[in-house]
């Protein structure tokens, strides 16, 4: 391939595109080359073929698709000579794969191949099925390909690649080695094989070829056998018994280091692959019998157990305890002498505390595998601090592993100290977490209880925490519990009494409130704050905040108080038939029908106590909490490796449960306030967020995404983004770590030094929101400035990147951490900048919805050799990008502002806090973020009202109105009224306006919260007749 | 959905491999089980996104989907593996160090450019590594050997 200059050039064209674009313009010209050629295939060189060939499969790792030229790909395999035949082959098995039809056709040209009599002509074609072959190339390649893995005749080189091409062909077809379908191949077997090996009529006889393999003195071929064996095995280990003694004699020799050859020892450890392998391979019998292979497996195990140390170098490190930990599996399954297994539950109390994170995963990982086995319960407690520990690690991986480990090991004796452990937890965790730890806590608290009022709190907490992640199973359960059991009633009426007092409080938490307060309220008669009027008061607070499935409930709770005061109270009842009253004509059929019910029903007195008697006992069943993980544990198989398999219930326990919450979590939220930490800026955000947005946003995201959502790095691991820690600068570590014998390519070091930016990088971004170009961000190398233009829903950035000294910048690399709702995509950032040039790099952004979220660039580069400065910038892509001014006469406003009546499309808030600005400095705000006033609209001359257009994918072209209610008293307050037609749209635009009126200096907005008062249009008297020439009288009676 | 049982059929098995930079270009991708273009596209996207900003104090396993991913960042590089849940991690961890290595002998200090101008090496060396999702040959002289005869017959 020396002579390949093409291909060499291609690549350096590629490398030497500035941006994105121009690799897209290179590419399309070398696709239009190749296809060209292609298509006049007379004179096409062998050699030419191959060169682009080769480029395809470049062009198709740069990640463009490549529709064409697959046919060309399959014909090399049959080409004569070798260099086209090995390109063919290579570039097949990444460009194709076994559900392609192209690849049908070069079935036979491959078995020519393994049939033939060129070795490398084999290796290649056994490579290839090894890698791509499907069911067909089982059904016509097995016999082949098990003779090339018996046959004496060939080097190891053939028989180890014809070892894992039988295995790939074994799981595409497990009928081709096993006996069950031997009738049919037996047929096969007389066509093709005279050496009859896997294929035979007896277990015995199959096992026996098995057990052949394993007398292998060549350490290759035996490593691609024992995987054949392990994956033999796997699927039913019977037939296979006398593998058992030629797996420990194997083990025997590497752990004691006989007859090793030097290459295959890695840093001092006698193939630590294939005594894992080996190990794997035991597991899958279920025991062994032989008292003799039984001693010798033990005594190998424990000198692993015993005999392995911590050492400097990582490498041996890591391989020393691959093995260890192999083993202690293996110990595990056997369920070795008591002795020998407080050896496994020390060592990994031991591990369980090091520093070394791996290790440290690896031993919550294998201790939570060891509650599945033996009865280690008791010592394992004992390390429950160090495990709680853990929970509270940076690393996400290590706080899955103790989180099921803390869920493993919980009983009755410690789950206060667990669950109250895991609710502490919960408000600071991450929301790809949250959903998981909200079920495990609910599901620990039912199950180890010491007493139900202790459920009760739980469960509360739980709600307040977490609403959005408690699922309504949990909320009825709680119900049921408290139905079912008497000297419950007043203690859950009273908790939750406590929690109604709250300020925000989350509409599961009105939702079990209302239930309980209703049946049960009038327990608490006699102490203060609870007559039954004082409970509608603070429940009908809520109702404007609550979406309408939670409407009904209420009403009927406020039928129930009133059935309950006693004596009876004849302004509560005036209150309550005036709430029946008002939603008579509700559009909300349910909510409607409540309404004329209750209202009726309460004009018969005595007869609305048999109707509304109380709700009688819960028939005794199965939490379907828990009920839903049983089920997933009925279902799998015993033996060890599928118990081991089923506890992932990180992942199990979700994928079990297709819709396990109420609540998705609504979109992941990239820090927009400095100093705050990601989990508590988006838990409140989603707190103050009236519920009907929520469901919006719920159906949004598809479900089958949830998991996806789940693991996005984003949510886990964006780092929020601290003003005062902005920079993070890195310096490369000096020296290369010794278990890397010279390589130039070293594990990343730690961080030091620093660069300071110039400028305010928070008043930079603000100023940006505000207008389309401007610097983001400088410091004194590099300036970086953007240029925006923005139509509908689209925008299309320019970020100028300039280096402002005489030196070039390396290793530029620019990183969008994008928010769930914009889709943005960056065209390619050239790794270096030369010296004073500036480069342009091209940013698309499309708006999917309404969202306050904000884009991230991770940017970074290299000054110098080793100093390393990186930045994380918002990107000012803000939702008032996607605003265009509309300025409307009252003719158009007023209809529309009257068709939009009440929460959630039209939402009021008293905003506090605000900057003092007179009306015209507010007019200019307004207009700035593209918000339009519309003068004279408004007879009251301290009010404004303003229109715009939103634009996004999901809600097109949007009107939206707004009307600010100044207090020339005091102007550090206000009304403010948005409407829209898209709930979430009101909420995100509200909350939007609501920061640029509070928003600077930013941190105002943390010290000077805004109280949200809810409009509550229900209290007020109706408003007197309107006289439909006054805008201004029409204003006031709509608001 | 279809994916889904792609994924959980097959046993005990790297699902995949891929060598990433930070920025999250593609300079090796190996695929074992049979993903449709546009999912390896997301997949490369995702493992990018898990592992690019992960503190290097961290361990070097990740969950994705439901499988996990074993990584080791070299310089500006990311060799990422997806294996089974329930398969050992360190073993894994160690294999990518091998390769490593044999890619550092074959290229004499290996560097990223040696990885981009040589593509097709590298797809070679990890043909004679890992095949059917299974490593092959753990002996650095015997692959180093093997490439040696191969280049002889081109």
């Amino acid at each position: 391939m020396s002579g390949m200059r093409g291909l060499s050039v291609f690549i350096s064209d590629i490398r030497n595109c500035q941006n994105k674009e121009a690799e897209r313009l290179r590419v399309d010209k070398e696709l239009g080359n190749i296809r060209t050629c292609f298509k006049n295939d007379k004179g096409l060189t062998p050699y030419k073929k191959k060169k682009y060939v080769w480029k395809m499969l470049y062009i198709h790792m740069l990640g463009y698709d490549v529709d064409f030229g697959h046919m060309e790909a399959v014909s090399l395999i049959s080409a004569p000579k070798y260099p086209e035949k090995q390109v063919g082959y290579i570039v097949t098995s990444c460009l194709l794969n076994e559900n392609h039809d192209f690849l049908r056709l070069a079935i036979n040209a491959v078995r020519n191949d393994i049939i033939g009599r060129n070795e490398t002509y084999q290796c290649l074609a056994l490579t290839l099925v090894g890698n791509i072959g499907g069911r067909e190339f089982a059904e016509s390649l097995a016999p082949d390909v098990q003779k090339l893995l018996i046959s004496s005749s060939c080097r190891p080189l053939v028989r180890k690649k014809a070892a894992l091409c039988l295995l790939r062909l074994f799981r595409k077809n497990p009928d081709v080695v096993n006996a069950d379908g031997w009738c049919v191949l037996n047929t096969l077997l007389f066509q093709f094989i005279d050496v009859p090996f896997i294929f035979s009529s007896s277990y015995a006889y199959r096992a026996d070829r098995m057990a052949q393999l394993l007398d292998e003195r060549d350490l290759g071929v035996l490593t691609s056998s024992m995987s054949l064996l392990v994956s033999l095995v796997s699927n039913d280990y019977e037939g296979y018994s006398s593998c058992l003694p030629k797996c420990v004699k194997i083990l025997e020799r590497l752990a004691r280091n006989q007859d090793v050859p030097q290459e295959y020892t890695y840093y001092g450890i006698p193939s630590p692959w294939l005594q894992v392998k080996t190990m794997r391979a035991l597991q899958y019998f279920p025991t062994i019998e032989d008292p003799s292979t039984r001693r010798s497996l033990f005594e190998v195990l424990q000198r692993i157990l015993m005999g392995t140390d911590v050492v400097k170098n990582v490498n041996k490190n890591n391989a020393s305890h691959a093995v260890l930990f192999e083993a202690l599996s293996l110990v595990m399954h056997l369920n070795a002498e008591k002795e020998m297994m407080s050896q496994c539950v020390a060592l990994l109390g031991k591990f369980i505390s090091v520093r070394e994170p791996n290790i440290r995963y690896l031993g919550l990982e294998n201790m939570t595998r060891m509650l599945m086995i033996t009865d280690a319960q008791d010592i394992i407690k004992k390390h429950q601090p160090q495990i709680i520990t853990s929970l509270k690690d940076p690393d996400i991986s290590i706080r899955r592993r103790a989180l099921d480990l803390l869920y493993g090991m919980c009983d009755v004796s410690n789950a206060k100290g667990i669950v109250e452990e895991l609710l502490q937890y919960l408000s600071t965790a991450e929301f790809s977490m949250r959903e998981e730890l909200s079920l495990k806590a609910a599901i620990l608290a039912e199950k180890f209880a010491p007493d139900l009022s202790w459920y009760v709190d739980v469960i509360l907490q739980l709600i307040d925490n977490a609403g959005d992640f408690v699922s309504d199973d949990i909320w009825f359960r709680v119900v049921q519990f408290v139905t079912n059991n008497e000297d419950l009633q007043p203690y859950a009426a009273s908790k939750v009494r406590e929690y109604m007092d709250k300020i925000a409080i989350h509409e599961t938490m009105v939702k079990v409130s209302a239930y309980i307060l209703g049946e049960y309220g009038h327990l608490l008669a006699r102490r203060p704050g609870c007559s039954a009027r004082e409970l509608f008061g603070i429940l009908h607070e809520k109702l404007p905040t609550v979406s309408s499935p939670t409407i009904p409930l209420l009403l009927s709770t406020y039928a129930k108080l009133l059935m309950h005061a006693q004596p009876p109270d004849i302004e509560l009842q005036k209150q309550i038939w005036n709430v029946f009253k008002k939603y008579e004509s509700s559009i909300d059929v349910e909510i409607q029908q409540r309404a004329v019910e209750y209202f009726e029903l309460s004009k018969k007195g005595a007869a609305l106590m048999d109707v509304l008697a109380e709700m009688p006992k819960f028939p005794e069943r199965q939490s379907s909490l828990i009920k839903k993980v049983e089920d997933v544990e009925d279902t799998a198989d015993q033996s060890a490796i599928k118990l081991r398999a089923q506890q992932l219930p990180s992942n199990a326990l979700v994928l079990a449960d297709p819709q396990p919450v109420n609540g998705t979590p609504p979109p992941l939220k990239v820090p927009s306030i400095s100093g705050i930490k990601l989990d508590h800026e988006s838990a409140s955000q989603t707190q103050s967020q009236p519920n009907g947005d929520l469901s919006k946003v719920q159906s949004q995201i598809p479900s089958a995404d949830l998991l996806g959502e789940m693991v996005d790095p984003l949510a886990i691991e964006a780092p929020p983004v601290d003003m005062g820690s902005h920079q993070r600068v890195y310096r490369e570590e000096d020296g290369i770590p010794d278990e890397v014998d010279g390589t130039a390519i070293v594990p990343i070091g730690d961080q030091a030094n620093k660069v300071e930016p110039i400028g305010n990088i928070t008043e930079r971004f603000n100023a940006l929101c505000l207008k389309d170009s401007g610097v983001l961000y400088e410091d004194p190398y590099i300036q970086i400035g953007v240029k925006a233009e923005w139509r509908g829903h689209h925008g299309r950035l320019v970020l100028f990147l300039g280096n402002k000294v005489t030196s070039p910048l390396t290793s530029v690399q620019a990183l969008i951490l994008p928010p769930a709702h914009l889709k943005l995509e960056l065209s390619l950032v050239p790794d270096t900048i030369p010296p004073r040039a500036q480069v342009q790099c091209p940013l698309e952004v499309m708006n999917i919805r309404p969202s306050r979220d904000v884009a991230v660039l991770d940017f970074s580069y290299k000054f110098g050799t080793s100093m390393v400065v990186s930045a994380k910038l918002r990107l000012p892509a803000v939702l008032n990008k996607f605003l265009q001014p509309l300025q409307l006469t009252s003719e158009e406003f007023f209809p529309q502002w009257r068709s939009l009546s009440g929460p959630p499309l039209k939402l009021q808030e008293v905003v506090r806090g605000v900057r003092p600005l007179s009306l015209s400095e507010m007019e200019n705000l307004f207009n700035s973020f593209r918000v339009t006033i519309c003068p004279g609209l408004d007879p009251n001359p301290n009010n404004l009202v303003a229109s715009t257009t939103f634009y996004s994918e999901n809600t097109r072209p949007m009107l939206c109105l707004a009307r600010i209610e100044t207090d020339p008293a005091d102007r550090t307050q206000l009304r403010l009224t948005v409407a829209s037609g898209d709930s979430t749209l009101t909420f995100e635009l509200k909350e939007f306006i609501k920061e640029q009126l509070i928003a600077i200096p930013m941190g105002s907005r943390a010290l000077v919260p805004a109280v949200p008062v809810p409009a509550a249009p229900l209290a007020q008297p109706p408003s007197p007749a309107v006289d439909a020439n006054d805008p201004g009288a029409m204003l006031a009676g709509l608001l | 959905m279809s994916e889904i049982s792609f994924w959980s059929n097959l046993s005990l098995q790297i699902r995949f491999i891929l060598l990433q930079n930070r920025q999250g270009k593609t300079r090796l991708a190996k695929y074992y089980v049979p993903l449709e273009e546009s999912e390896k596209h997301k997949v490369e996207y995702e493992v990018h996104r898990l592992v690019v900003n992960r503190d290097s104090k961290f361990t070097n396993f990740v969950e994705f989907r439901t499988h996990k991913v074993i990584y080791r960042r070299y310089a500006g590089l990311f060799f990422s593996l997806c294996v089974d849940i329930t398969d050992n991690e360190l073993a894994y961890l160690e294999c990518i160090h091998l390769f490593v290595e044999i890619l550092d002998h074959f290229f004499s200090n290996v560097c990223e450019l040696d990885l981009v101008f040589n593509f097709h090496k590298v797809y070679l060396i990890l043909d004679e590594f890992i095949l059917a999702g299974e490593l092959q040959e753990t002996s650095k002289r015997a692959i180093i050997e093997r490439m040696s005869e191969l280049e002889k017959l081109e």
